[in-house]
C-alpha cells in the first residue's frame, strides 16, 4: 500500500495578465505518495471545483517529460528539486509528510503570465522561427543513409536536440536569459550538414530575436544546466558564441 | 557554393551590442585586467627580494615611458568598457524579470552559481573605488620631491618601498587592502572561467577542469596580494 501524506501548498494565484497575484495557502490530505506533482494539483483542482472555486491553471500535456508544456517553480527550483526531471515526472514520494511547497509560475518579462501558473512562452517559438530551421531538397525523399555524419557529431547534435523548450532555463536564470534554449537550438543544427546554408544567418537571427524578446544577458551562472530536464550542457552556450563569432569573422 | 545572405551579417556596432558581443567584450577586457593584476602581484612580491629589487622594479616600469602610457590607456579603456557592460547587464536583468520569486533556490551542481557569481557587480564596484584610492596613495602619492627618494648608482629614484611600508603599518590600510584583495579573489573566481565561457572557449570536458583551475588561480592571486600588507603590519620593523 502506498503511503498517504499531507502537503501544504502555497500557490501563486493571478486571475489574468494584468491582475495582481498572490500566494494562496492550500492543504492537501491523504495524497498518494506515488502521485506526480501535477496529479496532486489535479486533486487540489477537484476540491476547488467541488467548492465552486476557480481551479488553478497550469500548463501540461504529455505528462511523461517529453513535450515541454509543463513548467513550474516548485520550492524555488524550476521543475522542482529532482535533477533531469520535468515537473510532470516529479513524484510526491520525494516529499515528507507535512512539507510546505511554494508553487510559482516561471517568471520573466518575456514570459508574461496568462493566468495563475500559466505563462506565454511564444517568445521561444519566435526565436525558433527566426532561424531554427533547415533548407531541404525538394523531390523524392533521399535515402536515409545517403548523408554520412560522424558519430561524435550525431551524438553532440542529439544531446542538444533533446531540448523540449520548457523554459526552465529562463525561469531559473538569475538574469532571465534564454541563452541555454537558444544555444541548444544553434548548437544542435551547427553539428549537422543539413542546414549548413543558413549556418551564419541562423545564429545571428536567433540571437537578435532572443534580444528583441527582452530576455536578459547571460552571466554564466550555469543555473540553467542544473534545472534543465534534459540536462543540456552550457557547452551549448559556448558553441552559440563560437558560431556567432564565426558568422562575424568567418 | 552556398549563397551568402549578406544583409544578415551584423555591423560591428550591433554585433558588439548583441548579447554575444557584450559577453565577448566583458571577457576580453576582464582578461586584460586579470593579466595586469598578475603582473602587479609579481611586482608586489619583489618587496621580499634582495636589496632594492622593489624600488628598482618600480623605477624600471616608470622608465618605459610611452609604453607604460600606452598600457595604461588600454587598461583605462578596458576598465570603462568592462564597467559599463557590467552595469548594462545588471540593468538588463532587472528589466528581464520585473517581479522576482517569493521562493528561489539554486539547484546546485552542475550549475556554477556561487556567492562569487552573484556578487560580480558589488565586488566590481568595491574594486573600482579601491582603485581610485590606491592610485591616489601610491601612483600619485608622495615621491622624490616629498623626500621619498634614494640613490641607486648615483641616481635618485623614488623610494616606493618606504612609502608602502609606512602605509601598511596603518591597520586601516593593511586590513582594508587585505579585505579588498579577498574580494578581488571572489571577482576572479567567477570572472576567469566565465570569460573563457564568454569567448566560447569551453566545452563539456573543459568546463569542470577550467572551473577548478580558476578557483586555484583566484585563491593564488588573492594570497599573493595579502602577504605584503600582512607581513608589513605584523613583522616589518
Ligand atoms: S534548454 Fe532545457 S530547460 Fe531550457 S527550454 Fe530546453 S529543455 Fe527546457
Ligand atoms: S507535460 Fe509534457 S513534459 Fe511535462
Amino acid at each position: 500500500m502506498a503511503q498517504t501524506m499531507t502537503i501544504h501548498l502555497k500557490v501563486w494565484r493571478q486571475s489574468g495578465p494584468d491582475a495582481k497575484g498572490k500566494l494562496v495557502d492550500y492543504t492537501l490530505e491523504n495524497l498518494n505518495e506515488d502521485m506526480s506533482f501535477l496529479e496532486a494539483l489535479d486533486v487540489l483542482n477537484e476540491e476547488l471545483i467541488k467548492k465552486g472555486e476557480d481551479p488553478v491553471e497550469f500548463d501540461n500535456d504529455c505528462r511523461e517529460g517529453i513535450c515541454g508544456s509543463c513548467g513550474l517553480m516548485v520550492g524555488g527550483i524550476a521543475h522542482g528539486p529532482m535533477k533531469a526531471t520535468a515537473v510532470c515526472q516529479l513524484h510526491m514520494r520525494h516529499y515528507k509528510d507535512g512539507d510546505t511547497i511554494v508553487v510559482e509560475p516561471f517568471r520573466a518579462t518575456a514570459f508574461p503570465i496568462i493566468k495563475d501558473l500559466v505563462v506565454d512562452r511564444s517568445a521561444f517559438d519566435r526565436i525558433i522561427a527566426a532561424g531554427g530551421y533547415v533548407s531541404v531538397d525538394t523531390g523524392g525523399a533521399p535515402d536515409a543513409n545517403s548523408l554520412p555524419i560522424p558519430k561524435e557529431h550525431v551524438d553532440e547534435a542529439f544531446d542538444f536536440a533533446t531540448c523540449i523548450g520548457c523554459g526552465a532555463c529562463v525561469a531559473s536564470c538569475p538574469n532571465a536569459s534564454a541563452s541555454l534554449f537558444t544555444g541548444a537550438k544553434v548548437a544542435h543544427l551547427a553539428h549537422l550538414p543539413q542546414g549548413r546554408i543558413e549556418r551564419k544567418e541562423r545564429v545571428v537571427r536567433m540571437v537578435d530575436q532572443m534580444k528583441a524578446e527582452g530576455f536578459g544577458d547571460c552571466s554564466n551562472h550555469g543555473e540553467c544546466e542544473a534545472v534543465c530536464p534534459k540536462q543540456i550542457s552550457i557547452a551549448a552556450i559556448a558553441k552559440m558564441r563560437r558560431e556567432y563569432l564565426r558568422a562575424l569573422f568567418g | 557554393m552556398a549563397p551568402r545572405i549578406k544583409h544578415d551579417k551584423p555591423g560591428l556596432w550591433s554585433a558588439l551590442a548583441s548579447p554575444i558581443g557584450k559577453k565577448v567584450l566583458t571577457g576580453i577586457t576582464g582578461f586584460a585586467w586579470a593579466g595586469f593584476v598578475i603582473l602587479h602581484m609579481a611586482g608586489n612580491l619583489s618587496y621580499f627580494g634582495a636589496g632594492e629589487a622593489y624600488n628598482e622594479y618600480a623605477h624600471k616600469l616608470l622608465s618605459t615611458g610611452p609604453l607604460l602610457y600606452a598600457v595604461e590607456i588600454v587598461l583605462l579603456i578596458c576598465l570603462v568598457i568592462h564597467a559599463i557592460l557590467g552595469v548594462n547587464i545588471y540593468l538588463g536583468k532587472r528589466r528581464a524579470r520585473k517581479q522576482g520569486y517569493d521562493a528561489y533556490r539554486s539547484a546546485g551542481r552542475p550549475g556554477l552559481q556561487s556567492p562569487s557569481s552573484r556578487t560580480m557587480l558589488l565586488t566590481g564596484v568595491v574594486l573600482l573605488v579601491f582603485l581610485v584610492i590606491h592610485l591616489k596613495s601610491f601612483k600619485f602619492g608622495p615621491g622624490i620631491a616629498e623626500g621619498y627618494s634614494l640613490l641607486v648608482d648615483g641616481e635618485p629614484i623614488r623610494d616606493l618601498k618606504r612609502l608602502v611600508t609606512e602605509k601598511f603599518q596603518h591597520p586601516i590600510y593593511a586590513f582594508g587592502y587585505t579585505g579588498v584583495m579577498v574580494l578581488l579573489g571572489f571577482h576572479l573566481r567567477h570572472g576567469v572561467w566565465s570569460a573563457l565561457q564568454s569567448l566560447g572557449a569551453m566545452n563539456r570536458r573543459l568546463t569542470p577542469l577550467i572551473y577548478g583551475i580558476a578557483a586555484l588561480l583566484a585563491v593564488g592571486i588573492a594570497a599573493g596580494f595579502v602577504v605584503l600588507p600582512l607581513y608589513i603590519y605584523f613583522f616589518a620593523p
